[in-house]
């Protein structure tokens, strides 16, 4: 059992200093926050254990792509649950699986109950894969910008590219990921 | 990719994104709304005109009712629809702000449908223009209609219904303060009727379409 009120303040805390631009604390949170996803999804489709990894890789780009739908004031594990559930229940209707969801409002609570840390597991669907098959202006600012690292000057340097358009590409780029992990495109 | 190799990949170079600290979910809609009135605004001054004797009109105490009660919940409806644009988020008190303008002026129309006589209560309701009014209600509010969905796309409904119902709602709002710089009735039966109707079709149309609009 983990200590929830102390996970919300310490996930909220991580969240925060992440949007102000620390980067190792946004590491710590999104981390954590997998952690929490696995074990939640792995208890809400116990009979679809293939799905889970998937899933919580789906739900950790939204949390990213959507992290400006953040109120500082509001609950994080409100905001991040209601995330979760909604690519969960996304994934459902895709598989058309008709499996009656009696989940009432308030299990929000229960996202942070357990954690599940072993994040080294793969995804049936590879991100990598999706990303090779994005169009240059997006995949480039993603390969050179959040995969090797590199300054958006230097990628603005090394691609021809404006730094305000590599600045654009890893945004759009990341959003166009999550269109095709639905299955967009 | 791994689990860790997508944490790692998301949480590098964080600040060097674009599209995150401009976009945020209340500056999205006071755009769109600054937009979306504009061109509902000026929708009804080359379809319909202005009323000729708006000079005069602006003396009755009347016309600014029939001007507030969409204006307070076209305020009520941008609160809402910024609500449903975030995860997590209940309408809560935003429940009772959509409620008060429409309670006000079916109290009003109350009162007035009591003060009139048989024969007078059929005008006092139907007016002149109550066909006209609905459906100019609506086609005023698509300005905002797209303006608004513009703005719900950039955040993350997760009760797309609700959400797009609220984003609706406030296109429909918009459109009717449009419409009462043209509409000559004043009565409040006519008001809490008529409006009503009219800003609720663009409501019902946003939930309708929310669903192929929305997904995220």
């Amino acid at each position: 059992m983990v200590d929830m009120a102390g996970s919300e303040q310490k996930l909220r805390e991580l969240l925060l200093r992440g949007l102000a631009g620390d980067a190792a604390a946004y590491h710590g949170f999104l981390q954590s926050l997998g952690g929490h996803l696995r074990a939640y999804f792995r208890r809400r489709l116990s009979g679809l254990p293939d799905e889970v990894e998937d899933l919580v890789q789906e739900t950790l780009l939204a949390v990213h792509n959507q992290r400006h739908t953040y109120e500082s004031g509001q609950p994080l594990t409100a905001w991040a649950y209601a995330i979760a559930r909604y690519k969960m229940v996304d994934m459902l209707r895709h598989r058309s699986v008709r499996a009656a969801l009696s989940d009432p409002l308030d299990e929000s609570a229960e996202l942070l109950a357990a954690s599940d840390s072993n994040a080294s597991l793969e995804a049936r669907r590879d991100v990598a894969q999706l990303l090779k098959d994005l169009p240059d202006r997006w995949r480039l600012p993603i390969v050179h910008v959040k995969l090797e690292g590199l300054s958006v000057a230097e990628t603005a340097l090394r691609t021809g590219m404006s730094e305000s358009a590599v600045k654009v590409g890893v945004h759009r780029g990341l959003k166009a990921l999550a269109a095709r992990i639905r299955g967009e495109e | 990719m791994k689990t860790d190799e997508l944490i790692g990949m998301l949480a590098t170079n964080i600040g060097a994104e674009s599209g995150y600290a401009r976009a945020g979910a209340s500056q999205r809609f006071l755009l769109a709304l600054g937009w979306g009135a504009f061109g509902s605004t000026l929708l009804m001054a080359v379809l319909l005109g202005v009323r000729e004797d708006l000079r005069d009109a602006a003396l009755l105490p009347m016309f600014w009712v029939k001007l507030a009660f969409p204006l307070s919940l076209a305020i009520a409806a941008l609160f809402a629809s910024e609500r449903m644009g975030r995860p997590g988020m209940l309408l809560g008190r935003v429940r009772v702000a959509l409620f008060v303008p429409v309670a006000i002026i079916w109290v009003l129309a109350a009162v007035s449908l009591a003060g009139a006589s048989g024969a007078e209560r059929e005008g006092l309701v139907y007016g002149q223009s109550w066909k006209e009014c609905q459906q100019s209600i609506a086609l005023l509010s698509l300005p905002m209609l797209v303006a608004s969905f513009w703005a719900m796309r950039g955040l993350a409904p997760t009760r797309t219904r609700l959400a797009g119902g609220m984003a609706g709602l406030l296109a429909g709002a918009v459109g009717a303060a449009a419409y009462a710089l043209h509409c000559p009735e004043l009565a409040a039966p006519f008001l809490g009727a008529w409006y009503l109707i009219g800003m609720l079709i663009p409501a019902l149309a946003g939930a309708l379409v929310a669903p192929l609009l929305l997904r995220w």
